[in-house]
C-alpha cells in the first residue's frame, strides 16, 4: 500500500481524501530525507523538513507537469530559491517520477546527478539552479514574463525562506514584479521564523512582511496558512485561486526541522549533519507521524 | 584531528578583540560556518549580524571603517567575490577604506554544497581590483599573520580561509614578512609556487620528485597581491621550470600573478599551471574532489615531470 500513495493521491477526486493521501506521502518523504541526510551524514534537514508538505502539494496536487518530459515547455515551472532544501526538492520529484528513486542514495556522492544544491543541467525536473540565495523571485518574474510572450499559460512557483529573503536582490526582484504584474507568478514563503544562524528575529527581522510585499504590489493570500498541515495547504490554493490580480504570494506558517521534536525550532538543525544518535532518537518520531496519518487513508 | 583554520581563525579574532577595541566582526547569517560566533560570543556590542546580505554587509562595513573602526567582515568566499563585489571595488578599494574581507570557505573546501558554494575565481576578482591585497594563507600560523597584517594596513585587504583542517607547515622566520614568498625547499631543477593548502601538497610532491632525482624548490605565496616578484623571479632564473598549484580556476590567480610577473621581466621559463580548469565543480568529499579536479601532490608531480 505504501508504494500506491503516490499513484492513489495523483487519481483521488475528492479533496479532503487527497489532502490525507498526500499528507501521509509528506510524512514518508521526511523520513526518507531524514534517512538518506542521516547516511550522508551531509545536506540540510531544517529548510527540508519545513518545507515538505508544501512541496509535495506542489508535486502531486497543483502544478501541470509530465515527469516523462520534463521539458515540456508548457509545464509550471518551479523555482526553488532555498536552494539548500535540494533534498525535499530531489525526493519529491524521484517519488513523482523524474528518476528512480534508489538514485536518491547517491546524494552530494562525486559524479552524482543530484548536487549538493538543485542543478537544472543535471537533475530532470529542476526547473532552475539554486543555492546562493536571493536569485529565486528574479528568475521567476523572467520566468513569468516569458509566458505572457509566448502566449503559453504555465504558472511560475517560487519557494523562499526568510534568509533568502534578506538579500537586497530578493526585494529588487519583489518590486520589478509589482511594476510588470507578471500573470501566473506566485511566491510561496516558507515562514519557519529560523535562519542559518538564529531565528530570522535574531538575524534580520522581516515583519511585517505580508504589509511589505503588498506595499511592493504584491497580492497576498489573505491569512497565513499552516504549511505542515495539507488540508491548509489546499485552502491557500483555494484562496490563491480566488485572488484576481498578480503576482500572488502567500505565506505559510511552519516549522523548521518539522517532525523531529527536537529539532523543530533549532538553528542548530538547519545544516548540520545528523549523528547517530539524533537520527536514532528522532526517527522514530517520524515514523509514527507517518503510520499516524497512514491509519488515516486505510 | 588537529583544529580547523575556521577554528583558529574564530579564536584568534577573539585574542584580537580582546586588546583592540576598534575591531568590529561582522557577518552575513553564517557566523555559525566561518566561526565569528566566538567573537560575537566575547564582544556582542562589537558584533553585527547582517543576515544574508553580503553587497549590505560590505558598504556597512565601510561606514564603520570611515569612523576609525576597524571591521573584519565575514561571509563565505564566494559570496564576498560575487555579490560584494560593486562594494569592494566602488567603495573599499576606490576610498581605500581599511576594511578586512574574511573569505570564508575557500576554493574546494565546501565540497558537499557544491559547485554553488565553491570559490574558485575569487582571486582572480580581488587581484584585479586596484589596491585591494590578496593573502592565502596555507595554515593557521599563517592566518594568525595574514589578519595582523592586514589590520595594520590603511586600505582593504583580503584574506581567503579554508573551511577545514590545514595542516602545519614549519614556523615562519619571525623577520620573514607575510607579504614575502617563503622558499620551503632549495632545489634547482623545478620551482613549485604554491598557495593555500596547496602549499602542504606540493612539499609532499618535491618529496615524490626527489624520488625521481628532481629537485624542486617549493615556493609557499601567501600574498598574492602584492606578489614578491624578486624572490619568485630568483627562483626561477635558477630552475627555468614552473609549476604553480592552487585551488582557483587556473584563469586569473596565483597561476596567471606568477606568469605575468616573470614574463615582464623577461626569464625564459617553462610554465604549468595546477588548479581548477575553466569548468564548473561539483559535490563531493573534498579530498576526492580536489583529485578529481586535478588538484593533488600527484598532479603537481605529474606537471612538474612533464617539464623538467
Ligand atoms: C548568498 C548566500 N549566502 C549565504 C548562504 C549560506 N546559507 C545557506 S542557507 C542560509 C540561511 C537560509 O535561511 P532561509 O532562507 O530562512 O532557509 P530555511 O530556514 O527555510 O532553510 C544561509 C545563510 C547561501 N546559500 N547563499
Amino acid at each position: 500500500m505504501n508504494q500506491n500513495l503516490e499513484q492513489r493521491a495523483l487519481a483521488e477526486k475528492d479533496m479532503p481524501s487527497k489532502a490525507r493521501l498526500l499528507a501521509a506521502l509528506s510524512n514518508r518523504f521526511r523520513m526518507e530525507i531524514f534517512d538518506v541526510l542521516h547516511k550522508k551524514q551531509t545536506g540540510h534537514w531544517g529548510g527540508s523538513a519545513s518545507a515538505c508538505d508544501i512541496v509535495t502539494a506542489l508535486y502531486f496536487h497543483r502544478m501541470r507537469l509530465d515527469p516523462l518530459v520534463p521539458l515540456w515547455e508548457d509545464r509550471d515551472r518551479f523555482v526553488l530559491s532555498k536552494g539548500h532544501a535540494s533534498p525535499l526538492l530531489y525526493t519529491v520529484l524521484a517519488h513523482r517520477g523524474y528518476f528512480p528513486p534508489p538514485l536518491l542514495g547517491s546524494f552530494r556522492d562525486l559524479d552524482s546527478s543530484l548536487q549538493g544544491h538543485p542543478c537544472m543541467n543535471k537533475t530532470p525536473g529542476v526547473d532552475m539552479s539554486t543555492g546562493a540565495l536571493g536569485h529565486g523571485i528574479s528568475v521567476g518574474v523572467g520566468m513569468a514574463l516569458a509566458a505572457r510572450l509566448k502566449q503559453k499559460n504555465f504558472k511560475t512557483y517560487v519557494m523562499v525562506g526568510e534568509g533568502c529573503l534578506d538579500e537586497g536582490q530578493s526585494w529588487e526582484a519583489l518590486m520589478s514584479a509589482g511594476k510588470f504584474k507578471p500573470w501566473g507568478l506566485t511566491l510561496l514563503v516558507d515562514n519557519n521564523d529560523v535562519q542559518l544562524d538564529g531565528t530570522s528575529r535574531e538575524i534580520m527581522p522581516l515583519e511585517p512582511l505580508g504589509d511589505k510585499l503588498r506595499a511592493f504590489g504584491w497580492n497576498v493570500a489573505p491569512a497565513l496558512y499552516d504549511g505542515n498541515n495539507m488540508q491548509d495547504i489546499f485552502t491557500s490554493f483555494e484562496a490563491l485561486d480566488a485572488m484576481e490580480f498578480w503576482p500572488k504570494a502567500v505565506l505559510y506558517k511552519t516549522a523548521k526541522g518539522k517532525g523531529v521534536s527536537f529539532m523543530e525550532g533549532k538553528s542548530a538543525w538547519h545544516g548540520a549533519p545528523i549523528d547517530k544518535d539524533s537520527y536514532e532518537a528522532g526517527r522514530p518520531e517520524l515514523v509514527s507521524a507517518f503510520e499516524r496519518a497512514l491509519a488515516e487513508v486505510r | 584531528m588537529g583544529e580547523t583554520m575556521r577554528d583558529s581563525f574564530g579564536k584568534y579574532l577573539v585574542d584580537i578583540g580582546a586588546t583592540r577595541s576598534e575591531v568590529v566582526v561582522m557577518d552575513a547569517d553564517v557566523s555559525s560556518s566561518t566561526k565569528s560566533s566566538y567573537f560575537a560570543k566575547a564582544y556582542p556590542d562589537r558584533f553585527f549580524n547582517l543576515g544574508v546580505a553580503e553587497a549590505n554587509l560590505v558598504d556597512v562595513a565601510a561606514g564603520l571603517a570611515t569612523a576609525g573602526l576597524r571591521p573584519v567582515v565575514n561571509a563565505f568566499a564566494i559570496f564576498l567575490a560575487l555579490k560584494s563585489t560593486d562594494q569592494i571595488r566602488n567603495v573599499l578599494a576606490y576610498n581605500s577604506l581599511p576594511v578586512v574581507l574574511a573569505g570564508a570557505y575557500g576554493g574546494l573546501s565546501d565540497s558537499f554544497d557544491g559547485a554553488s558554494h565553491q570559490s574558485i575565481e575569487d582571486v582572480a576578482i580581488m587581484r584585479a581590483i586596484p589596491g585591494l591585497q590578496v593573502l592565502v594563507p596555507a595554515d593557521a600560523g599563517e592566518m594568525r599573520l595574514a589578519l595582523d597584517y592586514a589590520l595594520g594596513q590603511d586600505g582593504p585587504v583580503y584574506i581567503r580561509l579554508t573551511r577545514n583542517e590545514a595542516p602545519a607547515l614549519a614556523s615562519r622566520p619571525e623577520s620573514l614578512a607575510i607579504t614575502k614568498i617563503r622558499k620551503l625547499t632549495s632545489g634547482g631543477d623545478v620551482t613549485i609556487a604554491a598557495t593555500g593548502l596547496c602549499v602542504a601538497m606540493a612539499l609532499q610532491a618535491a618529496e615524490s620528485l626527489r624520488a625521481q632525482g628532481k629537485n624542486a624548490e617549493v615556493l609557499d605565496v601567501t600574498c598574492i597581491k602584492p606578489l614578491d616578484a624578486d624572490a619568485l623571479a630568483a627562483s626561477v632564473a635558477k630552475t627555468g621550470h614552473l609549476v604553480t598549484a592552487e585551488e582557483h580556476t587556473v584563469i586569473g590567480g596565483l597561476g596567471s600573478a606568477c606568469a605575468e610577473a616573470l614574463s615582464e621581466r623577461g626569464l625564459p621559463f617553462c610554465l604549468k599551471r595546477v588548479g581548477v580548469a575553466d569548468r564548473f565543480t561539483e559535490s563531493g568529499p573534498y579530498e576526492r574532489l580536489l583529485a578529481k579536479y586535478g588538484i593533488s601532490a600527484e598532479a603537481i608531480v605529474r606537471q612538474a615531470a612533464s617539464i623538467c
